[in-house]
């Protein structure tokens, strides 16, 4: 081994499941890391990324794999090198934290509810340190500063609901970095954040590791990511390592087929520079012709809208006490006011919690929500009978973001896209099995899927499913919340070229729901930016995009990751401090936004609002 | 899976076995689990035989023979004889099939009866609900056997009370495993997206929802099949049940108990070793059908 190697994997095989079923979840990978340096394994989902980290710290055992070929040799702190595969249970569980740390995608669930967070990083550094109680809790403090955590002798005494996600996510670095391992194994530990968090800590790793001199093995499916934080690359496709090299030549001359499409299919935000419509992702092996995309130059915006919204607005109440008396309540959508027009995609952006999802429930009344007028297709539609609402839910159709969620496990495919012609008696009960299958194959699959259930489906091919599904109905608007996240890049490009293709077909308007600004730059007409259940910049979506105006639209233009490592040392100092919250107590309504219209269609909240916000 | 969904990189889809539908995978599932598959055949057996019993055994369940009372086992007797000479295996296999009976359909209309207000109460929530919950708190509180007494001593005795007894004795378990099971559906994806779609809660519940309860109503109603038999015959046993002299179970326990101290163990000991069997088979079929229906349990 090489003294510069401080980790090195060497033909490692790794299976699942007996030997009937086995899975050979990764094959003859080889790899290493060098101190101090960043690699980045990138893949999609099942490319094995993930396991090979577990093997790394021995953890893959109690997940039912097994390393059964090849060597991982690490060198320790007095440089001996140990062979990680060989290790006793016992060695393996010293090593673990001490030698090697890792953190995990879910900060919801790493760690543990019923301690608090300072007792948890005392016990991580007790168990690996011969230090007494009162020394622990100075290291704990101190790490806890270290990985800036304002108030952190406060932290230490709250338990982890307390605290938000990216808190969390600071507190499991904290925890990892408390026995100040050599190499720090990071699994896609910053998708479950929101774009803000997720720049702060990216930055947050980066510096620590310069100060440290740790080496990172950072496991992630986002190229964004990739760009902003690797050294060096490598490229996993099913369990095999297709290519690997510095970050620069991967991005700028990607060899494998594999990775050139994987690159292709990543959205990159500021890609659309100079156009106003929206654009199909380039696919390679595909012809691009085959998506049409409907121009903004085809949107009458002269013409009434197709949906008006005025004052849509949803609170949740929060009891408390005994007799759950209402004290607080979450303004999850306040006096908002939405157009769509026919044909149209508009975008509706912000982070978690900021009510773009109750958004798309609301219109539909999925949520019991309350608005000054709502008009649709002309007809007035505010006093939602039961028939109105009935009406409204075969024009307006929804999609879901997580494609195994939203279909019924017990259905056929073929009933699910029925089901809803079905409910509104559009069609004999033939005539809607005849036009599922039919959507089926408009949406790119075959007929003989008709007849299958949902398990038997990749995530890509549910959400195809679930776009067939809303169009049966042949409605005029189609609510997609999210429908592409949970998505690999490669599928997502598919679904959001799909979706394109559909819109100019059928002329359907989307209100296309997302966190991912790049995703939504692509396919957007109008694009509006929600914050605190308020929209705070809306209109066409290049006016937005090249000249946003308001300082959160700025904010989240600035944090989302470029997947283009020349761009990686951005000022991002601008981009600190958490997502405020929605929950305000009874009797505090927040300030409502007023807009100003900066140029035609352009229109800006005033800055005053947020400042009294966030107060 | 099609190519042409991906055509950007040559990839069948990941590591997806062919394509099974539920119901297939749970028989895949409970094929593999033997003491199952051995309760449930032992159990069809039973009941077959109480069915046939007429055409294939030599003796009916009541007739008499006053040269051959209180005889032990033997070859012509399997099980030996009762006070009046009745054949005692011809009685437990006529019985099988009224204690069968009974737990059947008991436990059926308290299944079906546990399940709609099991529904109605989760998907409505509100007073529906905690009328429901503290109903069925009630009935929890009894002590079963003291419920089904209590119910009997009011309407009477005979076989129809005591299937009402032991019903509404089932009735609140079925109410908490539905309503349970539906808090969670409720809020499921695909029930909102049936309801975006838009579907009646009639829809929702009947076919979105109870379809993804059944599976813990299947198993719990398999095994209170058992415990029901148990309650009917004791309700037998002490004399609330049917008819002493008919070929049941619990009656049978209690005619023997007479003999018991005088040695004729016979008596007691076959319609004990039948319930014991039963109630035994019918939890082990439980069992099975749980872990088949729950895919967590996976191979192991």
């Amino acid at each position: 081994m090489n003294a510069e190697h401080l980790l090195k994997i060497e033909d490692l095989d790794i299976r699942f499941g007996k030997e009937s079923a086995e899975m050979r979840a990764v094959k003859k990978l080889n790899l290493h890391v060098n101190r101090g340096e960043t690699v980045a394994i990138v893949g999609e989902s099942g490319s094995g990324k993930s396991v090979t980290a577990l093997s790394v710290m021995r953890l893959v055992e109690f997940g039912g794999g097994q390393i059964a070929g090849g060597k991982i040799s690490f060198r320790k702190r007095d440089d001996s090198v140990i062979d990680i595969g060989s290790l006793g249970p016992e060695d393996a569980r010293l090593m673990r934290g001490d030698d090697i740390a890792m953190i995990f995608q879910e900060p919801m669930t790493s760690l543990n509810p019923v301690f608090t967070i300072g007792d948890q990083i005392v016990e991580a550094v007790m168990t690996h340190q011969a230090k007494s109680r009162s020394a622990a809790r100075a290291t704990a403090l101190e790490t806890l500063e270290k990985v800036r955590i304002p108030d952190a002798a406060q932290v230490m005494k709250r338990h982890p609901h307390q605290l938000s996600g990216g808190m969390r996510q600071r507190v499991m670095i904290a925890m990892a970095l408390s026995c100040r391992p050599q190499l720090l194994i990071a699994d896609e530990p910053t998708t479950a954040l929101d774009v803000t968090i997720q720049a702060q800590i990216l930055r947050l790793i980066r510096e620590l590791q310069d100060e440290e001199g740790m080496a990172v093995l950072f496991i992630t499916h986002d190229m964004g990511v990739v760009a902003e934080i690797a050294d060096r690359v490598v490229v996993m496709y099913r369990g095999e390592k297709v290519e690997e090299g510095d970050v620069e030549t991967i991005f700028a001359a990607p060899q494998h087929p594999y990775t050139k499409a994987l690159l292709g299919a990543v959205p990159c935000l500021g890609s659309m520079k100079g156009t106003d419509s929206p654009e199909p992702f380039v696919i390679p092996g595909q012809e691009v012709a085959a998506t049409e995309v409907v121009p903004a130059e085809a949107i009458d915006y002269s013409a009434d809208p197709l949906l008006s919204v005025r004052g849509l607005t949803t609170r949740f109440d929060i009891g408390e006490g005994l007799f759950g008396r209402v004290t607080k309540r979450v303004h999850a959508v306040e006096h908002l006011d939405l157009d769509i027009w026919p044909g149209e995609t508009l975008g509706l952006v912000g982070e978690s919690g900021c009510g773009k999802s109750t958004t798309g429930r609301s219109i539909l009344q999925l949520v019991d929500a309350t608005s000054d007028r709502l008009t649709f297709g002309g007809e007035d539609m505010t006093r939602l009978s039961a028939s109105s609402l009935q009406k409204l839910r075969r024009q307006v159709q929804f999609v879901f973001q997580d494609p195994y969620a939203s279909l019924n496990p017990r259905l056929t495919v073929g009933y699910s896209i029925a089901e809803p012609m079905l409910l509104h008696g559009l069609e004999t009960k033939q005539n809607a099995f005849d036009k599922a299958v039919w959507l089926l194959e408009e949406v790119g699959l075959s007929a003989d899927h008709a007849n299958r259930y949902p398990h038997a489906f990749s995530g890509g091919q549910r959400q195809r499913i679930a776009i067939a599904r809303a169009l049966g109905t042949d409605p005029k608007l189609i609510i997609a919340d999210e429908a592409v996240s949970a998505l690999d890049v490669s599928v997502q490009a598919q679904v959001i070229n799909l979706m394109m293709d559909l819109q100019k077909r059928f002329g359907l308007a989307y209100l296309f729901i997302s966190h991912d600004m790049a995703v939504v730059e692509r396919i957007s007409h109008r694009v509006a930016v929600m914050y605190l259940g308020q929209i705070v910049e809306s209109g066409p979506r290049r006016a937005v995009f090249e000249n946003a105006q308001h300082a959160y639209t700025q904010r989240l233009m600035a944090a989302a990751p470029v997947p283009d490592p020349a761009v990686r040392r951005r000022d991002m100092r601008m981009i600190t401090g958490e997502v405020p919250s929605p929950v305000r107590p009874i009797g505090q309504p927040p300030v409502i936004n007023t807009m100003d219209e900066v140029a035609p269609g352009h229109l800006v909240a005033r800055e005053q609002a947020r400042t009294v916000d966030a107060a | 899976m099609t190519n042409s969904t991906d055509p950007a990189i040559a990839m069948p889809t990941r590591i997806e076995r062919t394509a099974r539908s539920p119901f297939a995978e749970f028989r895949r599932r409970f094929a593999t689990r033997y003491g199952s598959m051995a309760a449930g055949v032992f159990l069809l057996l039973l009941l077959l035989g109480g069915v046939l019993a007429p055409w294939i055994l030599p003796f009916g369940p009541d007739q008499f023979d006053y040269k051959n009372t209180l005889d032990g086992p033997s070859m012509l007797h399997w099980a030996g004889t009762d006070e009046f000479g009745r054949d005692i295996f011809a009685r437990i296999l006529n019985g099988a099939k009224l204690s069968m009976f009974i737990g059947f359909v008991s436990v059926t209309i308290g299944a079906v009866i546990g399940i709609l207000a099991g529904l109605l109460a989760g998907y409505y929530g509100g007073w529906l609900d905690s009328i429901t919950m503290r109903i069925s708190d009630v009935l929890f509180a009894f002590p079963g056997i003291l419920l089904a007494i209590g119910i009997v001593a009011i309407l009477g005795a005979g076989l129809t009370n005591v299937i009402i007894a032991v019903a509404v004795f089932s009735v609140p378990a079925f109410a908490r495993i539905v309503r349970s099971g539906t808090l969670g559906l409720k809020e499921s994806t695909y029930v909102e997206a049936a309801r975006a779609a838009g579907a009646s809660n009639s829809i929702i519940m009947f076919r979105h929802i109870l379809p993804g309860v059944l599976g813990a109503v299947i198993v719990y109603f398999t095994m209170r099949i058992g415990t029901s038999i148990l309650t009917a015959t004791s309700l037998s046993f002490i004399g609330l049940g049917v008819e002493p002299s008919i070929a049941e179970w619990g009656a049978m326990l209690a005619t023997g108990r007479e003999y018991m101290l005088a040695g004729e163990w016979h008596l007691t000991f076959f319609p004990g070793l039948a319930i014991f069997l039963t109630v035994l088979c019918f939890n082990i079929l439980g069992d099975g059908l749980r872990d088949a229906l729950d895919p967590k349990l996976d191979d192991h």
